[in-house]
């Protein structure tokens, strides 16, 4: 097993305004992109953000090497119970997640 | 027709750009310079009070070099959701800053503001009479909690800005607008390629961003009747097929589709062409035409707040952190609630534990223990005298709780006097919904001004 973060390029986690948050893994080459695309369950990095699979974008864009996901903010951007206003920081969730 | 060169000067004003990269621009003869001012992305706040995120004085010394820009290049000058929330509060400071500007510059110009500030109880009339549809996750609402709004914009499309250019505006200031209006409204209204006028938008929308050199802030964007070229104006900035395509990922939820007033814009089929080392052209972008829709958005308050920091660096206390916050809550939590007759559900004690999971919060996996742990106490209440009082009933246990009865009386770091700092009212965005238009502009309104000396 191996953190995700050591083998792709970078994990950036964005707002996509304040009710969705996109996470893009860049890989460097098409044998990462294809090792992180097979090896990632969605049902996986819905319980990581503890939210409905069902709610789960998925991309798996071969074109550019990179695996991307949308889903419904962990909490709304702003509200009471946000910790993160850029939503940056949830890609570390991603980058630790320990994959085959 | 004729091509229509954009020149785009930065991601948003307030962020800084390339000089020479905006003179090489303005030589290259754009026919209009289009620069986005802002975005939901640092949170309701900024849209609850109507107020800019960047300061006055920074954002007139860029918008000075852009009218000096304009002058040069005798082209209309747009900026979209002035102010970064685009409520008409903020369309006004920027007004004001333009005007003071165009007296120091000795510059006599037309203005033209379009405004984007909704009226609550009119958007709540539309929604009880179906005109507002709900978009994914976007939370309950209902008419009262729409008139709680304490600013509700709609999102202006490529119609809008084309309205205010047809004013002959030298400089036409929006309100809030989608990022890619003020870049795609010029070439769509020359005839180009409206699949290209929207795809290229969203490639320019953040100026370099979709280059190599990301903070050299200055690009232009030829558009045409079957697709578009981008060129970074910083001789080490470089368009790929690579950093353009993927630039359709960023803040997207679809890396494929982007909804815009009117329609929306499917980019599967496009391609992407190096036309040298650092030029990429794209064509094959579509544009599908829908219902015309704009986008609302709203913030209120939803409270208002205190914040404490106490630090803990004993190493039994650092060890023991989530305990001793869990007493310090339960108690203030008991004496708010006995000593001010709040209800349990009026308001909230939170203590977050930095250093340890104040990031993540729930979803944190736990880590090894720090040598110090920061403790953010975050008190929320009806009003802003509560929340002052709740962070007093917090301050005696975040400076002396003991974690035992039979040890000598503990006392934590605080960096600041007094320790509790008033936040002000929390907002909350409370609106992810489409308006239904029959006219584009009947949620939105221009004045034009002649402004400066002559």
């Amino acid at each position: 097993m191996i953190e995700l973060g050591q083998i792709a390029q970078k994990v950036r986690s964005k707002n996509a305004g304040p009710f969705w948050l996109t996470i893009d893994i860049f890989c460097r080459n098409r044998v990462d992109f294809e090792r992180i695309s097979s090896a990632l369950d969605t049902e996986m990095v819905a319980a990581l953000f503890r939210i409905d699979p069902a709610q789960v974008k998925r991309f798996d864009i071969a074109d550019l090497n990179v695996v991307k996901f949308s889903l419904p903010r962990p909490a709304i951007q702003g509200t009471r119970s946000d910790r993160d206003m850029h939503g940056a920081a949830w890609a570390v969730l991603l980058e630790e997640m320990e994959i085959a | 027709m004729a091509r229509t060169r954009v020149l785009i000067p930065t991601g948003a004003l307030g962020l800084a750009y390339d000089r020479d990269a905006l003179a090489r621009g303005v030589a290259a003869r754009p026919d209009i310079i289009a620069v986005d001012g802002g975005s939901t992305d640092s949170g309701p706040a900024y849209l609850g009070r109507g107020v800019s995120k960047y300061s006055r004085a920074t954002t007139k010394a860029e918008w000075r070099d852009l009218m000096l820009a304009r002058e040069q290049a005798g082209v209309p000058l747009v900026i979209g959701t002035a102010g970064t929330c685009g409520a008409d509060a903020t369309v006004d400071w920027f007004y004001d800053i333009t005007c003071e500007l165009a007296q120091e510059l000795g510059q006599k110009l037309t203005v033209t503001r379009l405004y984007s500030s909704q009226n609550p109880p009119e958007t709540a009339e539309a929604f009880t009479a179906g005109q507002i549809t709900a978009l994914p996750a976007a939370p309950e609402i209902d008419a009262d909690l729409i008139q709680s709004c304490s600013n509700i914009v709609a999102l202006a499309g490529a119609e809008q800005i084309a309205a205010a250019l047809k004013t002959g505006a030298d400089i036409a200031i929006a309100g809030r607008t989608t990022d890619t209006a003020i870049i795609a409204a010029l070439p769509i209204l020359r005839g180009a390629n409206p699949g290209g006028a929207w795809h290229g938008a969203k490639i320019g929308e953040c100026g370099a961003l979709a280059t190599t050199n990301p903070a050299s802030g200055v690009i232009q964007i030829d558009f045409d009747e079957t697709g578009f070229t981008m060129e970074p104006l910083t001789p080490s900035a470089r368009a790929t097929p690579y950093t353009v395509s993927a630039h359709m990922l960023y803040e997207n939820t679809d890396p494929f589709l982007l909804h815009e007033p009117g329609g929306v814009l499917d980019v599967a089929a496009a391609t992407y062409t190096a036309l040298d080392d650092r030029r990429v052209r794209v064509e094959g972008s579509v544009w599908r035409p829908g219902t015309y829709t704009v986008k609302l958005e709203g913030a209120r308050i939803a409270g208002y707040q205190s914040v404490s920091l106490t630090l803990l660096r004993d190493r039994s206390y650092v060890a023991n952190a989530r305990g001793w916050v869990a007493e310090v809550a339960a108690r203030a939590r008991g004496e708010a609630a006995d000593r001010m007759g709040l209800a349990e559900d009026q308001f909230d004690i939170e203590l977050r534990l930095i250093g340890l999971d104040a990031t993540l919060g729930p979803l944190e996996k736990s880590g090894p223990l720090p040598s110090e742990v920061g403790v953010l106490a975050i008190a929320t209440a009806p009003t802003e005298a509560q929340a002052a009082e709740i962070g007093k009933i917090l301050n005696p246990y975040l400076l002396h709780h003991a974690l035992t009865e039979d040890e000598p009386m503990p006392t934590f770091a605080f960096p600041f006097s007094p320790a509790e700092m008033p936040r002000g009212a929390l907002y909350e965005f409370c609106l992810h919904h489409v308006l239904t238009l029959d006219d584009p502009m009947s949620a939105f309104r221009l004045v034009t001004n002649e402004v400066g000396d002559d």
